[in-house]
């Protein structure tokens, strides 16, 4: 059978690619694009290291069909900058040490920044549920909630 | 070269506080290229076949359909790795064994877990690799297996090496069985000891294995050249060891070998093993083509190493007024399919945080039918504190003593024995039980089907080889190499500490991993090493430059070196009497640099000793639900002396991300073995690691009592602060409920069925 033929646009760039029915979008970004931004932790969709954006919503990569990414905007932690300049989270992530190996920071910050998009003032307990679907493994987590949070409150001009 | 530091050096105001990490943008940008991020020109995909039995002969194995598969370049099996000679080598506690290790990364004469690689495929994609490997024919004879360690024991039991006779047994043993090693430590008169006691508890204590869990699988790339000169890319805790792991199972010398260190998505112990490196270097050798392999969720789980799961008795004895006089235990570890269990150090850890004449610890070693164990966070410690820190809280409530007034009683410190010989040489726990006495939330009110719990720990943290290179560029900044892998901001330590000895700004000093080719040796990243050990070569190698410099500015001025001193990051006259001169910097001198002598590198290679050991107290705050059994943590405070901290919120970090995973040690993680002996719970879902939603925020308190022999006071801080979570935890549901738990997980199921035990026999 042959290749899907996919016209999307990534990180607001438009990209077309071909897959096979069976590839995953994190595969194609990963392996066909070397979009390696986004991370394998599980490929069942538990852990939250391949967290992206699919037309507005956040989404799992590794459950997505890179096949049904076709007309759909997708948006990967290597768009969060702009330029040279890191997003709030970004750098409110450095400062508050809020990653140790960093392997799952793209998929926490992709995931906090959809927090901040719909809510701009969360609770830590919001924080903490919102995130549920993000594991580290190594910061306990303390750090990873103080950084959203001073992120959402600079981002408030709070 | 090892020089030992009498007085610490009073640091600036950059030790101590929290820089951003040189490696930080890069990973928040998701630049930073981890194991699986690397590709070459022309590159294959490999994929592992393994064994879907727990304990098989392997009678026969088929590759021809799977060569004949198009796309398909290489396939491989044990027959391609030489075979090793049977030696135990290295230090007593962690000998490696290479006839094990070659077995390990691919079965030969038989299967020996659920998941034991049998042979592997290099294909054009990953989609053939994968279709390829289920064209392999293995013909297997299935042999009866054994997963419990108690089971595993039994003289009955099936063995599953035949050349296996346990080691440290006197006469030796003439039949084999699944028992690898015996080992016994003693100091004292244990059993007259315990005649002093007025309270004496001993109960015995199950764990189950558990998994490091870091997010990032086992990855590796490499191209094997015709020339016989073999590069890899891979994630791992020490790419030195992966070098001369990888060159020995493959058959090559350590130095045709070079490997490029990737960033490391977690390790916790878990990545001072191979897996991968030589199967795709034997692949990539095959097929002429450079060799990716990367495990699935699933593979890491079945395949690679959890800690030990354990069988404990432990048995001690108080005074009335609070004198532990005598300490016994029995410690039957989990090895997996080969020796190697952390069960000596679990002995030496257990009674460690006790200034005990009197103790002993035996030691059994067991193989199963499970993947072999690895190193996990202070490896061995935390399992034994779970049952020695449950037996002294009950000690405690016998006596009716606060559990922290018991351990501050008979806390060691400097000049207290050990059980393995030496005594110990740090203080350091007495100040992190102190911490928690003044610790305002310690007396706070607790409210209905809520606790409180108390435990301790000890961790040996580590030295050993390390090798450090300064280069001062000509424009007077400072790029650090080290061959210790980052696994969670050291780059960031070792720049402060260069940047503070030079006396320069933080800014001006780069800190980066070097390959094998381009660094000497490092031992791995583990036993809370790298600040101290190669943060000893750093500062060393700094101390180097800083001769230099005053060398160079003494030929500059013209005047005798001696007359020269190095303040504040400049050269300057050590008096008025030697010449007026204004003070030359780091980056004046090194504009210099063709005409004082040529670069300006300095490298120092050590074995670093003097490592002082780590101590936690904590106490942790649960609320149990009657109607569940659910334990929910409300408070958590971990106490640690860390000699000093160089970048504070890398050690917070530290802290913080250990006791997390004691916390789902505790509760929640545990392996699941259906009756074919295969795991059942080989995801995230089902093997359940704690998440934001589970946890308040981890209060860690640095306790600073530094270490003579570092020249900024550094002891580690890694690994000791998973050590007393289980039991902490476990306490502290015992001060809930009334109810013991002395069995790991302790998960919603277990805890109400304790409950509903306890309601009965009441």
């Amino acid at each position: 059978m042959s290749k899907h033929h996919v016209c999307t646009v990534i990180n607001g760039e438009p990209v077309e690619f071909l897959c096979e029915t069976s590839q995953t979008l994190l595969d194609v970004l990963r392996n066909e694009l070397d979009m390696t931004g986004t991370k394998e932790g599980c490929g069942t969709g538990d852990c939250g290291a391949c967290s992206v954006m699919l037309d507005g919503d956040l989404v799992c990569s590794c459950l997505v069909l890179a096949a049904e990414a076709n007309d759909k905007s997708i948006e990967t932690v290597e768009g969060l900058a702009r330029g040279g300049e890191l997003h709030p989270l970004q750098r409110k992530f450095l400062e508050h040490a809020g990653l140790q190996c960093g392997i799952c920071t793209p998929g926490v910050l992709m995931a906090a920044r959809e927090l901040l998009n719909r809510n701009p003032d969360p609770t830590e307990e919001q924080v903490r549920y919102w995130l549920a679907g993000n594991l580290c493994r190594c910061t306990g987590y303390n750090k990873i909630i103080e950084a959203v949070m001073d992120a959402a409150r600079e981002m408030r001009g709070a | 070269m090892l020089k030992k530091t009498q007085t610490i050096i009073e640091p600036s105001g950059l030790i101590g506080s929290s820089p951003v990490r040189p490696d930080g943008v890069p990973k928040v940008t998701g630049m930073a290229q981890y194991g699986a991020d690397y590709e070459l020109p022309g590159m294959l995909w490999g994929s592992v076949l393994r064994s879907p039995h727990a304990h098989a002969r392997i009678k026969s194995i088929d590759v021809s359909r799977a060569i004949a598969l198009p796309g398909v370049k290489a396939v491989m099996t044990s027959e391609d790795l030489p075979e090793q000679t049977f030696s135990y080598q290295g230090p007593e506690r962690v000998q490696i064994n290479y006839w094990h290790m070659t077995r390990s990364i691919m079965a030969r004469e038989k299967a020996l877990f659920a998941g034991h690689p049998v042979a592997a495929v290099a294909a054009t994609s990953q989609a053939i690799a994968a279709a390829a490997v289920k064209l392999i024919d293995v013909q297997y004879e299935v042999l009866p297996h054994v997963i419990d360690v108690e089971e595993a024991m039994r003289a009955d039991a099936p063995v599953l090496f035949d050349n296996l006779f346990t080691r440290g047994v006197e006469p030796a043993p003439t039949k084999p069985s699944n028992v690898s090693r015996r080992a016994q430590f003693q100091a004292g008169d244990v059993d007259a000891a315990f005649a002093q006691a007025h309270e004496i508890v001993e109960m015995s204590f199950t764990t189950e294995p558990v998994h490091q869990g870091y997010i990032e699988p086992h990855a590796a790339l490499a191209r094997y050249g015709a020339d016989g000169q073999c590069e890899i890319w891979s994630s791992s805790q020490g790419h030195f060891f992966v070098r001369a792991y990888t060159a020995a199972l493959v058959g090559l010398n350590i130095g045709d070998v070079l490997v490029h260190p990737a960033e490391i998505g977690g390790g916790f112990g878990g990545k001072t093993v191979i897996y991968l490196e030589p199967l795709a270097a034997v692949l990539s050798r095959k097929s002429g083509y450079p060799v990716k392999m990367v495990m699935s969720r699933e593979e890491v789980f079945q395949a690679t190493g959890p800690t030990s799961g354990s069988s404990m008795t432990v048995k001690m004895g108080v005074t009335r007024d609070g004198k532990i006089v005598a300490a016994d235990g029995v410690f039957k570890f989990q090895a997996g399919a080969f020796p190697g269990s952390p069960v000596m150090n679990a002995a030496m850890c257990a009674f460690s945080v006790y200034d005990l004449e009197h103790a002993r610890a035996v030691t059994y070693d067991v193989l199963s039918n499970r993947p072999k164990a690895a190193a996990y966070r202070a490896p061995g410690s935390p399992i034994a504190a779970f049952a020695v820190e449950s037996v002294v809280d009950e000690l405690a409530r016998r006596i009716g003593m606060d559990p922290l007034q018991l351990r501050l009683k008979n806390a060691v410190k400097a000049g207290s024995p050990t059980i393995w010989g030496p005594k110990h040489a740090h203080d350091g726990f007495i100040e992190t039980i102190q911490a928690l006495m003044s610790h305002p939330g310690y007396q706070a009110p607790l409210g209905p089907n809520q606790g409180r719990g108390v435990a301790s720990g000890f961790w040996f943290n580590a030295g050993g080889e390390s090798c450090a290179t300064v280069h001062v560029n000509e424009d007077g900044s400072v790029v650090v190499a080290t061959g210790s892998m980052d696994v969670g901001g050291s780059r960031a330590s070792m720049a402060m500490m260069a940047a503070d000895t030079l006396g320069v700004p933080y800014e001006a000093v780069r800190s980066t991993v070097a390959d094998t080719a381009s660094i000497g040796y490092n031992h791995v990243t583990g036993g809370s090493r790298v600040t101290y050990a190669t943060g000893m070569a750093v500062v060393q190698a700094c101390e180097k430059i800083i001769d230099d410099m005053r060398a160079r500015a003494a030929m500059i001025w013209d005047i005798d070196v001696e007359a020269v001193v190095w303040q504040k990051g400049a050269a300057r006259p050590v008096n008025a009497d030697v010449g007026e001169f204004e003070p030359l910097t780091l980056k004046a001198i090194a504009a210099k640099r063709s005409v004082t002598g040529g670069p300006i590198v300095a490298e120092v290679a050590i074995n670093a000793g003097g490592q002082a050991p780590g101590f936690s107290t904590q106490f942790c705050d649960v609320e149990v639900d009657p109607e569940t059994g659910a334990v929910k943590i409300l408070r958590y405070v971990a106490a640690q002396d860390v000699g000093r901290a160089i970048h504070r919120s890398y050690v917070e970090g530290q802290i913080e991300g250990g006791v997390v995973q004691g916390i789902g040690w505790a509760l929640n993680e545990t392996y699941i073995y259906n009756d074919k002996g295969q795991l059942e719970n080989a995801g995230f879902l089902d093997y359940r690691v704690p998440v934001a939603s589970d946890l308040p925020m981890i209060e860690a308190v640095i306790v600073e009592v530094p270490n003579p022999n570092h020249p900024f006071g550094v002891k580690g801080v890694g690994e000791v602060n998973i050590v007393p979570v289980m039991a902490a935890v476990g306490n502290a549901i015992r001060s809930a409920t009334g109810v013991r738990m002395t069995a790991l997980p302790m998960s919603p199921p277990a805890v109400l069925a304790a409950l509903d035990e306890e309601l009965v026999s009441a």
